[in-house]
């Protein structure tokens, strides 16, 4: 059996020499479906904190997705189209720079999350599943019927934001900001899973009454990993946005948070790598089969009617045959 | 504004919350009695839907169309049940979440395959149609009417057949200890196929009856599954009585809302703001009170203390 590690390793090195076959071979369509599924994985991976290893099942992760899209979506269409933004406490005309982009948004994704968590935190099981869910139905519809910024259409913007030094426009630097973010987020995830909250977080899924023994406050454990998982999401959303120039309702749709999910459970929950098996998975079979049939979600949804019945522990259980970290 | 315009979008509110309340009757007592959160319910919804504009064109008569949605959708959510549905009982959430998001899937695309991608039409038969002056000189469309007593009808013979006969005893005591019932005698997997089924054909009913006054499409069912979801929460999971109040609840407050937020705000704003943030906050509003009934009982309005 090959030891998770090592398929990890694996799962990187595709993720990195695809694309540059794709850049020398002078595909860029490859190189941007492969930043669409390195942006899916983030998005995923932030999900998988609260879903795979707090236990709480989120259906609502697209409110973050969306929240980011929408604030990438703002802070660019201001400043292409010289409206200002906000005039007091200080004047700010919008941003078309990423990394000012991506801290407000992850400032902002937080926010969201600790007062969806906050109130939705309250319950669990069955209740969260659709407190989440409902949630994020909250924000499509308020987001459809806010004309300002597009409603229904939604908001384009002309020309990719700016990252300092790069050339974004060009598919293959966008993928490595893209492939850096996610490096950099499952770097911080996997410190995240060893550390004393990560083994908390772990441990009170398992069981809140021993968490709560040893002197926890569930709760608080809970909000945190929930705000964490929200604004990686949220950031995810800035760069989905940014990779189609064009950001509208329909990422708040249920059926996304429903993918999200799809993702970890394809890859295997709870595992580092599982969201991004799980998504570059799905990028491709979406590709493959979607070239073939119009109607490929029947096909999809046999394939996760199978997993779900007969495979536990998604593709790596089935590789690997190691214990999930939260078995 | 006059008493007439608010009489007419309170009648509308009630007649949205009563079709809310045949989606989430069956959700509720399909979460209370097997423990299963239902996502397809919506697809079952979808599929009486389409049964009954197919037999109503093939055949013009609107009862046929009523009966072959509800059996359509009943049959449905039987094989559904035997084949895959049994094997979830004893899953966590997040294998069921999953299985019925796949089923979701297979159905919707399995329709769009069989009756093609464009919307069909559902006519209000020609008995029901126009309108009728109620107490006080409102006019008010006579299918819509039908549809709160045909609902309440429905509501009470649902109450009637839980608390009344054999097998709602057995239904409630399903919801309280599975082993006990099934030691008793009672056949635990039939009556569980029955309680599905029952569910999936007021699902089924519901689609058709809202079927002409909108329009047939695949989709249709999530957005009132996502609804029916925010009624149980509000109701109390697993509690009839709470998805019949939760129900009528945020029909109202989803019709009055949409109506009267615009016009509040425009008492201190100009009116295109007015009419702009009002329509936003009213989008909101449902899941607002949802919120609001959270905070103040976290297991709903009649669910059970954990």
């Amino acid at each position: 059996m090959i030891k998770e590690r090592h398929l990890n390793t694996f799962v990187l090195g595709l993720l990195i020499l695809i694309p540059i076959w794709a850049y020398l071979n002078d595909e860029p369509f490859i190189i941007t479906l492969m930043t669409r599924a390195v942006i899916f994985a983030i998005a995923a991976v932030g999900l998988n904190l609260a879903l795979g290893i707090g236990g709480f099942i989120s259906f609502g992760h697209a409110a973050f997705f969306g929240l980011g899209g929408y604030v990438m979506g703002i802070l660019a269409w201001h400043s292409q189209s010289y409206v200002t933004l906000i005039e007091w406490p200080i004047l700010f005309e919008g941003t078309k720079s990423m990394p000012l982009i991506w801290i407000i948004t992850i400032v902002l994704s937080a926010l969201l999350a600790a007062i969806i968590g906050m109130i939705s935190l309250k319950t669990t099981g069955v209740y969260f599943i659709m407190i989440t869910l409902a949630f994020a139905q909250m924000m499509y519809y308020f987001s459809t019927s806010w004309s300002a910024y597009g409603g229904e259409d939604g908001l384009s913007i002309y020309m990719r934001n700016s990252f300092p030094g790069l050339n974004t426009l060009d598919p293959i630097q966008f993928f490595i900001i893209c492939f850096i973010i996610l490096f950099i987020v499952l770097f911080f995830m996997g410190r995240l899973i060893k550390s004393p909250f990560g083994l908390a977080l772990n441990a009170s899924r398992q069981s809140r009454q021993r968490v709560e023994a040893v002197g926890f406050d569930f709760h608080k454990l809970q909000l945190t990993a929930f705000i964490l998982s929200g604004a990686v999401t949220g950031l995810a959303g800035a760069l989905f946005a940014d990779l189609n120039r064009f950001v509208s309702p329909s990422m708040f749709s249920w059926q996304l948070s429903g993918e999200f999910i799809v993702f970890i459970i394809i890859g295997g929950v709870g595992r580092l790598f599982g969201p991004v098996i799980g998504a570059l998975i799905f990028v491709w079979l979406e590709h493959s089969i979607g070239g073939i049939s119009d109607y490929w979600h029947i096909f999809l949804g046999l394939i996760l009617l199978a997993i779900v019945l007969f495979g536990k522990g998604g593709i790596i259980g089935l590789v690997c045959r190691e214990d999930a970290q939260n078995e | 504004m006059s008493l007439v315009l608010i009489a007419e979008q309170i009648l509308n509110g009630l007649q949205f919350g009563i079709m809310l309340f045949l989606m989430s009757a069956g959700l509720t007592l399909i979460f209370g009695v097997m423990g299963l959160i239902n996502l397809a319910h919506g697809s079952l919804y979808m599929i009486g839907a389409f049964m009954a504009a197919a037999v109503a064109s093939a055949t013009g008569s609107f009862i046929l169309a009523l009966f072959a949605a509800l059996s359509a959708a009943a049959l449905a959510g039987a094989i559904v049940e035997m084949m895959i549905i049994r094997k979830l009982y004893n899953r966590d959430h997040l294998d069921q979440v999953l299985a019925t998001f796949a089923l979701i899937l297979i159905f919707s695309e399995g329709t769009r395959w069989f009756f093609g991608s464009f919307p069909l039409y559902l006519d209000i038969p020609a008995y029901l149609q126009g309108a009728v002056t109620l107490p006080g000189g409102i006019q008010y469309p006579l299918y819509r009417i039908t549809l709160i007593v045909f609902g309440l009808i429905i509501g009470a013979g649902l109450g009637l057949l839980i608390t009344k006969t054999r097998i709602g005893v057995q239904i409630r005591a399903g919801e309280n200890d599975r082993e006990m019932v099934s030691a008793l005698g009672v056949n635990i997997s039939k009556l569980y196929t029955f309680v599905f089924a029952l569910g999936a054909a007021l699902a089924g009913l519901a689609g058709a009856l809202v079927g002409a006054i909108q329009s047939v499409e695949v989709g249709m069912g999530e957005p009132v599954l996502i609804l029916a979801f925010v009624v149980i929460v509000i109701g109390g999971i697993g509690s009839v009585k709470g998805a019949l109040i939760g129900s009528i609840l945020v029909g109202l407050t989803d019709t009055l809302g949409g109506i009267f937020l615009p016009k509040l705000f425009g008492l201190f704003m100009d009116l295109a703001t007015a009419t702009n943030v009002g329509s936003s906050i009213a989008s909101m509003s449902i899941y607002i009170l949802m919120s609001i009934v959270l905070v103040w009982r976290p297991t709903g309005l009649f669910g059970q203390k954990i």
